[in-house]
């Protein structure tokens, strides 16, 4: 990576080139590649507050409208000309059936103006049911693959979600948690987007063997995205998400490959 | 005492067993045996050793013996219910004892979280005559299916240590209870036993179900309590917690005396001093350690080595302070402040269970503004003044869990239980709005936005009657009972298995998340008296490793967990402007008040001091408004804030229950105090803090759990605290921002505002300051700064420092890829 590729975006995100291709880091948790007016997101987790309720834990129920508020803050900014959901939109397969009709009216007003892409993740396997735009397994974007489930090994161009990436920081005897983007330049994991989404850790075993060069976090800060080094991220203790995440993994490697268009 | 024709109101077995051993049961005793028979709820006041708990039961052994025991009623006759698990059991065997000898035939059993399986299976089947228990266990009752027929011989409910009990959420909780128990069984009795309290109408007025007259009941006071503080010869320290210095003088008191108890704040102080006194131990005196975290079993063998008089010394937390003798204490050691009076005379009154002869009391102070606080303490207990309670409103998120508990029991009508909630005193003046409210919080969450009324946690019936929806919905209620939200808590395991294959072995006790998460793999430190080396956590296990010939890494101590009571603060602020009161301290704490006159100031009584010094490359704001712990830290938040606003540019903050320290980027010597220390910052900008603060977020998972709306455990594993604060976390700031009226949204602010801001404190304070603040502009740090500046902070600063953090660290890849 050269130095005078990573830079300070105006709305304070972190530019930069990912395999060769400008893309902007955003403090929202979106991926942005203003040349292409692609603006991806992952991870949105909608209706979780709902899939809670369902089993008596009555979560607040505006956790969808909390996502939408935010995504569409940034098409309104940026005027993309694809929208690319990556996976995980909803938390469950009936995520889509329980959208308030006010938020399905939001996702239909947004498809007037933008190409509304899916792509099924592991919670949402069948993809965004009777709301507009398609579903894909993957699609391309230039010179990257946006995916939902990062590949096992070196995948360079492939832009993914699916491990909710955080990473934790100290200073002075503090700590700070916080949601990150890991990329070494070549590829790239994105953080959740989703108002009730959990973290997994960067220095997890589950981020091993992706990177061909170590990898830095673009941790997000209030107003801007923090650039840290591999060696000041620190691990985490007790993290019941990483066991979540490996059981729901493999499964889900194998519906992908099978659902991939030749 | 009485003599033994006064004794004509006890039926024979109990006369004769008075008798036989030469004793005579007390004035009081008898009252409440009057009190009994004239069916009066009664409140007993008497000081530790007068036989308060026989006094409560005496009319229950009475009544029950009056019946043989195969022509009784089947069921609970008397409840009792006590702050401790360990008070329970510890009742429970000195109550068999005497039934024993008086050839009573009642079946006294003890239930708490400790108890088995198979025990709790059998007392639901055949309930003992006489139950002793916690609150915790009695909210769980009333989700019992059948809670009302297993009561249906109830008498008499016992509340043990009540001045301890009915404050806060807990006491909320038990209120709710016993006014279900109350519908139970209308004519059900209740009876309180309290410590001397500076105000017994008060709790006399909490007892009462629905305003009904309570006798009260006052026991004779006890011989006045010999208190001493150490002096240390000149070497109190200037700082720190653990009174390390005075080791050496614990142990030669403990070796002079028969036992002692040696109190301390916190356990890993406890931890700390029992460490220490082994090292010293060159006579194998048998000290043990006695403190929450520990497993159960381990406390158990500590209390029953006590009884048996096979222990010198036991070091403990508050998990001693409350109940009746576990041996022949003749010492009372209180290592660091004791923070307030009350606390005091009932850590004291531990010592000699006898009114006769007076409690004999150490008080060992860790530092020179203990030596201070001591002092105070001192004369507060001696002048027999204690700290007061104020009256409160009943909680709301507690209320939603007892709702939603009453729906697990048996189906309920809302006005109905309306009323029976308002004959809860706490909930005296609930209106019925409100009452369904919080009904509605139950059922759907509460939400403007009606979409979950289908899933609703309890639903109305045919009968128009409210029921718990499902088995699944009352059996998750029933594994989330209680008000106590702690810090989350991890189990300590021996670990089996060698390093990548970890498996948990022996559980050794169990302690806060946050412990844990500063240590890395391989440090050491210090649990249950041994060194162990930590390897590892999965999930809420622990595992670690004996390490028995490592020096421990000594963890860093969060002080007291006790904020300084207002009237011990009042009495410190007064000692330090009175030079005459100096006298009776010791010569190196006189000097460094003195050191303190010289190179800063001393502040009078109604002043408050502040020192700004640079030192390295940050400035100092020092502010001693000795106030507690909770005010500082609000107001240091605010401080904070301002400072920011102000371009100061502020870093971090310390408190302790003297002042705070405030530092910072930019000069601080030349702002406006009065300014800075406006009043006006408990409007907008306390309401807009408290928002985002992370007080307000903990205030909020607490409110959310005792609720219910969260629930820490599910069938299939439980959720460790931080993984429970990152999700309610989340919730809250979507929350906050779609409906920020939401009524846990009150409830946390109210909670944060009283319980853990202190603002009403923090308001008193700042207007009694007002253009009286005497800044002193220093070089370096005066005599009172210094305990502040070496301690270290956790609380964390909010704003812009988050992301300072981040900043610093953001060490700019580019450079060292430019570089390359």
């Amino acid at each position: 990576m050269n130095a005078q590729l990573v830079r300070r975006s105006p709305c304070q995100g972190l530019a930069m080139r990912l395999m060769g291709e400008a893309a902007v880091l955003r403090c929202s948790g979106a991926l942005w590649l203003p040349e292409l007016g692609v603006l991806a997101v992952a991870d949105l987790h909608l209706e979780k507050g709902s899939a809670f309720a369902v089993r008596g834990q009555m979560l607040p129920p505006y956790d969808t409208r909390a996502t939408l508020a935010r995504l569409e803050a940034e098409v309104a900014d940026l005027t993309p000309r694809q929208v690319v959901f990556m996976g995980d939109t909803f938390h469950d397969g009936d995520g889509a059936g329980r959208l308030a009709g006010d938020d399905r009216a939001r996702l239909e007003t947004m498809a007037g103006r933008v190409d509304l892409v899916w792509i099924a993740g592991n919670h949402d396997r069948e993809g965004a049911q009777g709301l507009p735009g398609r579903t894909v397994a993957e699609i391309g974007a230039g010179a990257i693959t946006l995916v939902h489930e990062p590949t096992l090994g070196e995948a360079p161009g492939q832009a993914a979600g699916h491990l909710h990436p955080c990473a934790r920081v100290a200073a002075h005897g503090r700590s700070v948690r916080a949601r990150c983007f890991l990329t070494d330049g070549e590829r790239l994991i994105l953080p959740a987007f989703g108002a009730y989404t959990g973290g997994l850790n960067v220095r997890d075993e589950a981020y091993a063997g992706l990177f061909r060069q170590t990898p830095w976090a673009g941790m997000i800060g209030r107003d801007r995205v923090h650039a840290v080094a591999w060696g000041k991220l620190l691990p985490e203790g007790a993290d019941q998400f990483r066991r979540k995440k490996r059981e729901a993994s493999k499964p889900v490697s194998m519906a992908m490959r099978t659902a991939r268009t030749p | 005492m009485l003599r033994g024709d006064e004794m004509s109101g006890l039926p024979p077995p109990f006369s004769d067993w008075f008798a036989a051993r030469g004793w005579a049961p007390r004035r009081h005793q008898l009252e409440m045996i009057a009190a009994a028979q004239g069916g009066e709820h009664a409140l007993l006041i008497a000081p530790t050793g007068g036989g308060k708990t026989l006094a409560g039961f005496l009319p229950s052994l009475i009544g029950l013996s009056r019946t043989p025991a195969d022509q009784r009623p089947q069921g609970v006759h008397t409840l009792y219910l006590s702050p401790l698990k360990a008070l329970s059991v510890d009742v429970a065997r000195n109550l068999t004892t005497p039934a024993f000898e008086m050839g009573l035939d009642v079946r006294i059993e003890t239930r708490t979280g400790d108890t088995g399986q198979a025990k709790r299976q059998r007392q639901k089947v055949l309930p003992p005559e006489i139950l002793l228990t916690t609150p915790e266990q009695l909210a769980l009752f009333c989700a019992w299916e059948g809670a009302r027929a297993w009561f249906q011989a109830l008498d008499t409910v016992v509340i043990d240590e009540v001045h301890a009990l009915w404050h806060g959420k807990r006491g909320d909780l038990l209120a709710l209870g016993l006014a279900r128990l109350q519908a139970f069984r209308p004519n059900l009795r209740r009876v309180g036993l309290s410590a001397t309290v500076d105000d017994p109408g008060k709790i006399a007025a909490w007892l009462s179900p629905g305003g009904a007259p309570v006798r009260r009941i006052q026991g004779d006071p006890g011989t006045p309590a010999q208190i001493d503080i150490l002096m240390s010869g000149g070497r109190v320290p200037w700082a720190g917690h653990t009174a390390e210095h005075a080791m050496e003088e614990v142990y030669e008191a403990i070796r002079r005396s028969r036992l002692t108890l040696v109190f301390v704040n916190t356990r890993w102080q406890a931890e700390f001093a029992f460490q220490r006194l082994w090292a010293l131990n060159e006579d194998d005196l048998p000290i043990a350690l006695h403190h929450g975290s520990l497993a159960a079993e381990q406390r158990r063998k500590v209390e029953a080595a006590m009884a048996r008089g096979a222990l010198r010394a036991v070091v403990c937390t508050s998990t001693l302070d409350l109940g009746i003798d576990w041996g022949d204490v003749d010492l009372v050691i209180q290592l660091a402040a004791p923070k307030g009076a009350s606390r005091l005379t009932q850590r004291i009154g531990r010592a000699n269970h006898r009114l006769d002869e007076p409690s004999r009391a150490l008080l060992v102070p860790a530092n020179r503004f203990e030596m201070l606080e001591c002092q105070a303490a001192r004369e507060a207990a001696l002048e027999g003044s204690y700290d007061q309670e104020p009256m409160r409103t009943g909680t709301l998120d507690t209320l939603a869990q007892h709702i939603m508990g009453v729906a697990c029991g048996e189906p309920f009508e809302m006005e109905a239980l309306h009323r029976e909630v308002t004959s809860a005193e706490p909930y005296r003046d609930l209106s019925y709005e409100q009452f369904e409210e919080v009904a509605d919080l139950v059922a759907t969450g509460g939400y403007a936005l009606r979409t979950y009324d289908r899933f609703a946690r309890i639903v109305k019936g045919r009968d128009g009657r409210w029921k718990a929806r499902n088995a699944m919905i009352a059996q998750r209620h029933r594994m989330n009972v209680g008000a106590i939200v702690g810090a989350g808590t991890l189990n300590i395991r021996q670990a089996i298995g060698r390093k990548g294959r970890l498996s948990g072995g022996r559980k050794v006790g169990e302690a806060e998340e946050w412990y844990f998460e500063q240590l890395s793999e391989g440090d050491t430190f210090i649990f249950a008296g041994q060194v162990w080396r930590f390897l590892g956590i999965s999930g809420t296990d622990v595992f670690v490793t004996p390490a028995p010939h490592s020096e421990p890494k000594i963890p860093s101590w969060g002080g007291s967990k006790f904020p300084l009571a207002t009237s011990l603060a009042e009495r410190v602020r007064g000692m330090i402007q009175d030079r005459e009161h100096w006298a009776v301290l010791p010569e190196d704490v006189r000097e460094w008040l003195e050191l303190q006159e010289r190179k800063s100031h001393i502040p009078d009584a109604e002043e408050m001091l502040v020192e700004t010094f640079p030192r390295g490359s940050r400035w100092f704001l020092m502010a001693y408004p000795f106030e507690g712990r909770l005010a500082h830290t609000t107001l240091a938040m605010l401080l904070t804030r301002r400072l920011d606003r102000m371009g100061v540019g502020p870093l971090g903050f310390v408190v302790s229950d003297y002042g705070l320290s405030i530092w910072t980027v930019e000069p601080t010597d030349s702002l406006d105090l009065d300014e800075l220390f406006d009043q006006d910052m408990l409007g907008d900008d306390l309401d807009a803090w408290m928002d985002e603060s992370f007080l307000m977020k903990r205030a909020f998972r607490n409110c959310a759990l005792v609720s219910g709306l969260i629930e820490r455990r599910v069938p299939g594993g439980e959720k460790t605290g931080r993984q429970v604060t990152f999700s309610t976390d989340l919730i809250y700031d979507v929350l906050r921002r779609h409906q920020p009226d939401h009524l846990l949204l009150r409830c946390a602010r109210a909670d944060a505002a009283g319980g853990m801001l202190d603002v009403g404190r923090l308001s008193d304070m700042l207007a009694r300051i007002r253009g009286r603040i005497a800044h002193t502009r220093l070089e370096r740090p005066s005599a009172f700064s210094v305990p502040l500046l070496t301690q270290i902070g956790r609380e964390r600063v909010g704003g812009s420092a988050q992301d300072l953090i981040l900043e610093r660290q953001a060490e700019a890849i580019l450079i060292a890829e430019a570089e390359a």
